[in-house]
């Protein structure tokens, strides 16, 4: 039985990108056969963190416009076989997507994955709501401050009115992972508590991705997080999500990344 | 309920103050029913003929005539339609007990308002069983119950009732207004920040109480 899995937030730069490309990576490497999708037509930046940015000859919008076949837009990826890449187009915008088009590409991924993870735009306009329409499941990606819980907020609105699990009357799961944690500095109440955005959103939690300078050296390297750095605290973050989504019970906790004795003494600061 | 109309002789110096209200409040007798009341009018009045063409051209429209002697017949340039005669009189037939008013009409949602929705319900007062996110509105024409935080609006008697109240579990209001008299966070009490409130206006003061 495959899952169709949104990745939403409504605000940009949460970490919906690297989010998707780390769960989907790391379902791979659980041994679940996986597509990425990018949705965000227009500004594509998944190919570029699954480091597939030079195969890309097709795209969403060319088989969703029948100017390619599906099995030539997916890009699979070199390191795992089970995890594949549909990118999005970089010279077009949303309104080349059409529901119809769209529903016939989700169709297709179920029947060939066990995860089709659709990585949504920001925003809350037809991209965005296209990417959450065909979904079983929303990870809406949060960061801990006001303005993306607002954000996350609204768009848990809209997963809940304007899906199509919604409109059969059906409730939409949808569960909260919040990244760019820094446990210091919500103690010190610079940030939000995992607890405080828990009590406004009132969604279960999947996980507590930690602030971490390895998630922007993975993006630029062009490989899921999981995959380069699996020891990680993020990669370990996101491994015990996608633990969770399979129905295990893992309990909650904020990795921290083992750092040398030298490291803990001193570290780097600017200014 | 119809309107009943009572003209009164001069006809033409009340049908100018009729004009004078219309032009007031030109909807004023839009699809509404009116009853006609000619007790003071005399029953040869000249203008009794005309009566009914005058109030057509100001589109009023007249469902009955009252104050009359029961042999009365309307003029016929009134185009009324023939009464009923002859019938016969039947007993006082029972009357049906009138039903007790249906509840007061009231809202109520069984989920969190989210960031972005609107809940507005201008018929009577609005329950809330969850919180209402920052960005997110409620709009009752009466009270609005929120058993859940309140962090976005609530916006209660908009029909223009001031008895209208708001109770909320913890205050965080972005703004809350009654009968059109607003409060913005800013100008909120920083001690009842947080805290459950019943809300209530003064003349054409908001007050927050503690509900505790």
């Amino acid at each position: 039985m495959s899952k169709v899995l949104v990745v939403t937030s409504g605000k940009g730069g949460v970490g919906k990108t690297t989010s998707t490309a780390a769960l989907g990576a790391a379902l791979a490497l659980a041994g679940q056969k996986v597509v990425v999708v990018d949705f965000d037509v227009g500004l594509r930046n998944l190919d570029l963190v699954m480091g597939a940015e030079r195969r890309v000859v097709y795209d969403l919008i060319n088989v969703v416009n029948g100017d390619a076949k599906l099995a030539q837009a997916l890009i699979r990826d070199k390191r795992n076989d089970n995890l594949s890449l549909l990118a999005a187009s970089q010279t077009r915008d949303k309104d080349a997507l059409t529901s119809e088009g769209v529903a016939m590409v989700i169709e297709q991924l179920r029947e060939k994955f066990d995860w089709v993870i659709c990585d949504s735009p920001a925003g809350i306009e037809k991209g965005a709501l296209l990417a959450m329409y065909h979904a079983d499941l929303a990870v809406v990606v949060t960061n801990p401050e006001v303005s993306s819980v607002r954000d996350s907020d609204r768009i848990i609105g809209m997963l809940d009115s304007k899906t199509a699990k919604a409109e059969r009357g059906d409730k939409m799961e949808k569960v909260l992972l919040l990244t760019r944690y820094d446990q210091v500095r919500a103690a010190r109440g610079e940030m939000l508590k995992v607890e405080d955005v828990l009590e406004i959103l009132s969604i279960p939690l999947l996980g507590i991705v930690p602030e971490s300078e390895e998630v922007l050296r993975a993006s630029n390297l062009g490989s899921p997080i999981v995959l380069s750095n699996p020891a990680s605290a993020p990669a370990r973050a996101y491994a015990d999500a996608v633990r969770r989504l399979q129905g295990e019970t893992v309990p909650m906790n904020i990795p921290v990344d083992r750092k040398g004795i030298f490291a803990k003494l001193m570290s780097w600061r600017v200014a | 309920m119809a309107l009943a109309l009572v003209p009164q002789p001069p006809l033409d110096g009340w049908l100018d103050e009729l004009d004078g209200q219309i032009s007031r409040a030109p909807n004023f007798f839009q699809g509404r029913p009116v009853v006609l009341d000619v007790t003071f009018l005399p029953k040869n009045d000249p203008d009794l003929a005309l009566l009914a063409g005058k109030f057509a051209a100001r589109n009023i429209r007249l469902l009955g005539i009252e104050g009359t002697e029961p042999n009365f017949s309307p003029p016929p340039s009134w185009n009324w339609p023939p009464l009923l005669s002859g019938g016969r009189p039947v007993g006082v037939s029972e009357v049906p007990e009138e039903k007790p008013a249906a509840e007061p009409p009231s809202l109520m949602r069984e989920e969190n308002v989210r960031s972005g929705q609107s809940v507005s319900f201008p018929k009577g007062d609005v329950t809330i069983i969850g919180s209402v996110a920052s960005g997110a509105e409620v709009i009752a024409g009466g009270s609005i119950h929120i058993y859940g935080a309140l962090r976005g609006r609530a916006i209660a008697g908009v029909m223009g009732d001031s008895k209208a109240r708001i109770f909320c579990r913890k205050l965080e209001a972005e703004l809350i207004a009654i009968d059109g008299l607003y409060k913005t966070a800013e100008d909120m009490p920083a001690n009842m920040r947080g805290k459950s409130a019943k809300i209530s206006l003064d003349g054409d003061k908001i007050l927050i109480a503690p509900l505790d």
